[in-house]
């Protein structure tokens, strides 16, 4: 049998594994790299979107440890299953979380807090969504990471389950200490 | 009827994104704008270009940028100041830098391996042709 006629094979195997590959590693080819890992946290203040702390720059650095950064909305489905995860998250490890709220109404995002629990240390209300894009932020969930000297350290795009804080956000906190 | 079908089609005109209400009033910044909206992709609805996306965020970066161009920045400066949050995807023109060579190569490459396989192709052919 001539060789020749396994060349469509050929191509057809390796056009095959090109598309396996990724298929099989699971990842959402939507999520996009974040540009500002590694840049500072970007210069805001934000009215709160629940109690009378504002939310400020100035005030997540305040204490020189590391954060995170959740923005979040109560029209956003997927938002509510990780306030309990955030949470819990902060009461193991201590970490200060601070919450943007993302394009809502304070009257909607106060009640949708009481209802789904309310883990940020504080709020700020960003009803135009500008903060958001200063973070680079193209949907809601996005959560941050911040060292204690204010760069970002990763960013995690989707809603945070637990195996997330355990396999990905504690060990990057470990690193930070 | 069919008449009246072409008539109408000939009459509408193509429905853009852009509201008025984005719009700015100077003529020439607005066209600048909406140069630079073409050449900024839309992170929720990937395949589209802000000037044509009706996604919040895609209307929120056509009014950022309508603003950074009143305040006095370049086409340029505004573009920078956006790809500077969202990364070189949120260019419609990824740039050329070491990382994206093979990108602007390949049509190049395969165009010179496909005059390979022509050559050795034309060389087999029978001496004194067909």
């Amino acid at each position: 049998m001539n060789a020749r006629a396994f060349i469509p094979l050929a191509i057809f195997a390796v056009i095959a594994v090109l598309f396996a590959v990724p298929l099989l590693q699971g990842k959402d080819p939507a999520i996009l790299p974040s540009a500002m890992i590694g840049k500072p946290v970007p210069l805001f203040e934000l009215a709160p979107a629940v109690g009378d702390q504002k939310l400020t720059t100035a005030l997540m650095l305040d204490e020189g440890k590391p954060f995170l950064v959740n923005f979040f909305a109560s029209w956003c489905v997927t938002c509510k299953d990780e306030q309990r995860v955030l949470a819990d998250f902060s009461d193991k490890t201590g970490i200060a979380v601070y919450g943007v709220n993302y394009k809502d109404t304070k009257d909607a995002a106060g009640k949708w807090l009481a209802r789904h629990g309310n883990p940020f240390r504080a709020t700020g209300f960003d009803g135009t969504g500008r903060v958001a894009i200063d973070f680079g932020v193209y949907g809601v969930p996005e959560t941050f990471l911040v060292d204690g000297a204010g760069i970002i350290r990763y960013k995690h795009v989707g809603a945070l389950r637990r195996e997330d804080m355990d396999t990905i956000f504690a060990p990057l906190l470990e690193k930070l200490k | 009827m069919k008449f009246l079908a072409i008539l109408f089609l000939l009459l509408s005109t193509p429905a853009f994104a852009v509201l008025p209400d984005e719009m700015l009033p100077d003529p020439v910044m607005e066209s600048r704008a909406r140069d630079i909206s073409k050449q900024l992709r839309c992170l929720v609805c990937q395949g589209e270009d802000i000037d044509e996306s009706n996604a919040g965020l895609a209307s929120d970066i056509r009014k950022l940028v309508r603003e950074r161009l009143v305040k006095g920045d370049s086409n340029a400066a505004v573009l920078s100041f956006v790809q500077e949050r969202y990364g070189d995807y949120v260019l419609m023109n990824p740039p050329v830098k070491p990382a994206t060579w093979l990108l602007w190569g390949a049509p190049l490459l395969v165009l010179f391996a496909g005059f390979g396989i022509a050559a050795l192709y034309i060389r087999r052919l029978p001496k004194g042709g067909a």
